[in-house]
C-alpha cells in the first residue's frame, strides 16, 4: 500500500489500529466504534486523530466531532460499492469538514478521477501505481458537466462565460 | 436536434483516448478479463455467448441522417452488415472485435456519438417519446430536458457506482409513449395553474424479476430545480439502496421497503439542502441554449387534407393498410408522423441492415428534415413528413424492404435477444417471435385483431418487457427444457399495469397455439370498438384461463 496525498506519494504518518490493539504513540486512525467508546481518552492524547467509516456508517455519525479529526478514512469494501462518494461530498459540502478525506479499501486507478472530484484528497493505492499512472488517471477528463466538491467549473458555466465574452466583444 | 460544442467534443474524445488505453492493457495481457470487466462495462462493451457486444447510445432516440449513415458504415466495417435496435432506443452490434473497438468509438465520435451510459451501474442513457416535437398534445419537447439530464449525468463522479443500473424516461404528453412508470425515475412534463412548466416525478418503477409501477413523489418540481431534485433522489438511493443482493438493488426495492412516503420525505430533505447551495440551479440561458437546438423545423403552411394522399389511399391497398397502421397524427396541418416497422414477418425484431439504414437516412434527409427517431418498441420514426409525400416515402421504404404495415398490431412484437445471443437467457425469444409472426402474417387478420402488443423475454430479467405486454411471454427453464409462461393485461402507457400470469407454462410446441387461443377468445368476447386490452380489462382473466386450460 502507498499513500497519495494531494497528488504526492508520501509516507503515511498515521497508524491504523484495530479495535483490540494497544494504541501506539503518535497519530492514529481508529474505527467509528472505538472512537465512540473511547472518545475522551483518544482526545486527551493530544495527537492527531482519524476515524475510519465503513460502508453504511454515515458521516452524520461524526458530524459533532469533525473539528477534532484530522483524517476521515472512507472504506470502499469493493470498487462497485460507491456509497463513500456520497459520504465524501456530505462531509465537505454539508458538514464543512476541512481535514483529510482518505479513500481506503478497493481503490482502483480508474476511479481516482471520480474520488478527487468528490472531495477525497488522500488515497491508499496498490503498490503498482506509479506517479505516471496517477497523473493519467486523475487527469483523464479535463472537463466536467456537473458541479461537485472539487470546485472545478462545470461546462455549463464555461459556456456562459464564453457567451458573455462573445457578447462583450460584439458590444465593442 | 442537439449539436456538440467544443466542450462536448472534448469530453467524448477524451473518453475514446481513455478506452483505447484500457483496451491496449487488456490486449497486452496486462489486464485479465476479470480486471477488464469493470472498465468495458463503463463503455457499453458486454461479453456475450459468442463474442463481445457493443451498445451505442442514441440519446433519447434521436438521430440525424448523417449519424445513421455512420451506424450503417460501422455495421459494414466492424460487424456483419447490420445492427440491432433495442428497447432502450440504443443500437447494438453483436460481432465487433475488441481490437477494433477504439477505432469504432473514434468513428462514432466524429458524428457526435458514443457508448457512454449504455452499461454499468450508472445513470443510463435517458429515453423519451419518439413523437417528441410532433405530438399533438405536447406540453414541451421532452428532448430539451433529456439533453440537460444527459449532460448532468455523464461521468457523474458521485453516481458512477450505484447499487444497480439506473434508468430515467421523460414524457412530454399526457399519452405516455416513453413507459415512464416502469423506469427508476419517470418524468412527466406538466403545466401548473399559472402556466409554468415543471415536472411530475415518479420513482421506483421497473420490470425485471420484481416488476413494480413507479410511485409519484412530486407533483411539480420547477424547471430550474430539476437537477437538484434528481441529485437528491440519486443521493438517497446511492446511500440507502441495497448492495447485499443484486436482485434487490434497484431503487424500486428501496421504495418498496421504506414506502413511497418515506422516500418522498428523505428526497425532500436532501433536495432542500442541495437547493440551498444553488450549485445545481439551472440557468434559464442554458435551457434556452439547448431549447434552440430543438426549435421546430421550417414547416410549410399546408392544407391539412392532401389530395395526393387521398388518391393514393384509394388506388393502392398496400399503401392504405400502411397508412392505417404506420402513420400517426401530427400537430402541424398537412404533416404526418411515419413509423417504420423493424418487424417484418418472420424477421428478428429490431434488426436493421446497413443498406436499410442508408435507405432510411436518405428518406429522412429528403422527406423529414434530416432527422429520425428510434422507438422503445424497436422501430424507427420519421417525425415530420408532408402528407403529400407519404406515397413517395412508402415506395422508398418498400424498395428497402421496410414497408411492413404492422405498427401496434400483433406482429409488431418486442423481443429480447434471448438464448441465441445472451448468456443469461433460459429460452429462445427471437425464433418464438418469428413463429408468432408467421402464424399471424395475414394482414387482414392482423387489422381485424387490432392493437395488440406481444412482448417476449428469454429470462426473468425481462429485457423484452414481458410484464407490460398485452400478452407477455417469459422463457423459463425447467430441468433443461424451455417453457413459456404467459401473462395477460400488461401495459406500459399512462395506464401502466403488470400482466397477470394466466396459468401453467406452455412447451415450445404449445406456445404458438396458446397465443392463437388467446386471440380467438378475445375476438369472441370483444364488443364493438374494443381493443384486446379493453376487452381484457372488462372481462378479466377467467374466460382466457377457461379456453386455454379447460380442454387440456
Amino acid at each position: 500500500m502507498q499513500l497519495i496525498r494531494n497528488g504526492e506519494f508520501v509516507a503515511d504518518d498515521f497508524a491504523t489500529v484495530g479495535d483490540e490493539d494497544a494504541l501506539p504513540d503518535g497519530a492514529v486512525i481508529v474505527s467509528l466504534e472505538r472512537w465512540q467508546k473511547e472518545r475522551d481518552a483518544l482526545t486527551a492524547r493530544n495527537t492527531p486523530l482519524g476515524v475510519r467509516l465503513k460502508s453504511g456508517q454515515e458521516p452524520s455519525a461524526i458530524a459533532e466531532d469533525i473539528d477534532k479529526l484530522k483524517v476521515v478514512a472512507l472504506e470502499f469494501p469493493v470498487y462497485r460499492n460507491g456509497r463513500a462518494y456520497s459520504y465524501a461530498r456530505l462531509l465537505r459540502e454539508r458538514h464543512g469538514y476541512k481535514g483529510e478525506i482518505r479513500a481506503v479499501g478497493n481503490v482502483l486507478r480508474d476511479q481516482f478521477h471520480f474520488m478527487v472530484r468528490c472531495g477525497f484528497d488522500a488515497l491508499e493505492v496498490a503498490d503498482n501505481i506509479t506517479p505516471e499512472i496517477w497523473a493519467e488517471s486523475v487527469g483523464a477528463f479535463s472537463l466536467s458537466y456537473q458541479p461537485a466538491t472539487d470546485g472545478r467549473e462545470p461546462v455549463l458555466s464555461l459556456r456562459q462565460r464564453l457567451a458573455a465574452r462573445a457578447s462583450a466583444r460584439e458590444a465593442v | 436536434m442537439y449539436r456538440y460544442d467544443e466542450f462536448d467534443y472534448q469530453i467524448v474524445n477524451e473518453r475514446v483516448a481513455q478506452f483505447r488505453g484500457q483496451v491496449a492493457r487488456r490486449l497486452s495481457g496486462e489486464l485479465t478479463e476479470d480486471e477488464f470487466k469493470p472498465l468495458r462495462l463503463m463503455n457499453g462493451v458486454y461479453l456475450q455467448l459468442h463474442a463481445y457486444m457493443l451498445r451505442v447510445a442514441i440519446p433519447y432516440g434521436t438521430l440525424s441522417s448523417k449519424q445513421l449513415r455512420m451506424l450503417a458504415h460501422i455495421g459494414r466495417k466492424y460487424d456483419r452488415g447490420y445492427g440491432h435496435f433495442t428497447t432502450r432506443q440504443n443500437l447494438q452490434y453483436n460481432w465487433p472485435a475488441l481490437k477494433d473497438m477504439p477505432d469504432l468509438l473514434h468513428d462514432l465520435a466524429t458524428v457526435e456519438m458514443h457508448a457512454i451510459q449504455t452499461s454499468g451501474n450508472c445513470i443510463r442513457n435517458v429515453t423519451s417519446d419518439q413523437y417528441a416535437g410532433a405530438a399533438k398534445d405536447e406540453i414541451e419537447d421532452p428532448r430539451i430536458v433529456s439533453e440537460i439530464i444527459r449532460q448532468w449525468s455523464t461521468f457523474h463522479p458521485e453516481f458512477s457506482f450505484l447499487p444497480r443500473k439506473f434508468k430515467i424516461a421523460v414524457s412530454g404528453t399526457p399519452d405516455d409513449r416513453a413507459a415512464i412508470r416502469v423506469h427508476d425515475i419517470g418524468i412527466q412534463i406538466v403545466r401548473d395553474g399559472k402556466g409554468a412548466i415543471g415536472y411530475e416525478i415518479y420513482v421506483g418503477g421497473g420490470l425485471g424479476r420484481t416488476p413494480m409501477i413507479g410511485k409519484k413523489i412530486a407533483d411539480f418540481v420547477p424547471k430550474e430545480d430539476l437537477l437538484a431534485y434528481l441529485e437528491a433522489i440519486m443521493r438517497v438511493y446511492n446511500m440507502y439502496g441495497r448492495r447485499d443482493n443484486i436482485y434487490k438493488a434497484r431503487i424500486k426495492i428501496l421504495v418498496h421497503e421504506i414506502g413511497a412516503e418515506e422516500m418522498k420525505r428523505q428526497v425532500d430533505a436532501e433536495f432542500a439542502e442541495i437547493r440551498k447551495t444553488g450549485a445545481l440551479h439551472l440557468p434559464a440561458e442554458e435551457v434556452a441554449r439547448i431549447q434552440a437546438y430543438f426549435a421546430p423545423p421550417a414547416y410549410e403552411t399546408l392544407p391539412d387534407e392532401s389530395t395526393e394522399l387521398n388518391k393514393a389511399v384509394l388506388a393502392d391497398r398496400d399503401f392504405a393498410n400502411w397508412v392505417k397502421s404506420n402513420v400517426a397524427a401530427h400537430k402541424v396541418p398537412g404533416y404526418a408522423i411515419v413509423n417504420i416497422s423493424l418487424k417484418p414477418i418472420g424477421g428478428t425484431p429490431g434488426d436493421c441492415s446497413s443498406d436499410q439504414m442508408d435507405a432510411v437516412a436518405d428518406i429522412a434527409e429528403k422527406y423529414s428534415f434530416d432527422e429520425l427517431r428510434v422507438t422503445h418498441e424497436q422501430n424507427l420514426t420519421l417525425a415530420d413528413v408532408r402528407k403529400k409525400d407519404l406515397p413517395a416515402v412508402h415506395a422508398a421504404l418498400k424498395a428497402a424492404g421496410l414497408a411492413t404495415a404492422n405498427i401496434n398490431l400483433i406482429t409488431d412484437q418486442i423481443a429480447c435477444p434471448g438464448l441465441d445471443y445472451c448468456a443469461l437467457a433460459n429460452a429462445r425469444s427471437i425464433p418464438l417471435a418469428q413463429q408468432i409472426s408467421e402464424r399471424f402474417s395475414d394482414l387482414d387478420r392482423q387489422h381485424d385483431i387490432g392493437e395488440l402488443k406481444i412482448n417476449t423475454s428469454g429470462c426473468i430479467n425481462a429485457c423484452g418487457h414481458h410484464h407490460v405486454g398485452h400478452i407477455g411471454i417469459l422463457g423459463v427453464d425447467k430441468k433443461g427444457v424451455e417453457y413459456y409462461q404467459v401473462t395477460l393485461g400488461g401495459a406500459a402507457d399512462e395506464k401502466t399495469a403488470i400482466g397477470d400470469i394466466v396459468g401453467p407454462a406452455f412447451t415450445e410446441e404449445q406456445i404458438v397455439d396458446a397465443i392463437e387461443t388467446i386471440v380467438t377468445t378475445y375476438l369472441s368476447l370483444r364488443q364493438p370498438g374494443e381493443r384486446f386490452i379493453d376487452t381484457y380489462r372488462r372481462t378479466g382473466i377467467d374466460p382466457f384461463k377457461e379456453s386455454l386450460y379447460a380442454t387440456h
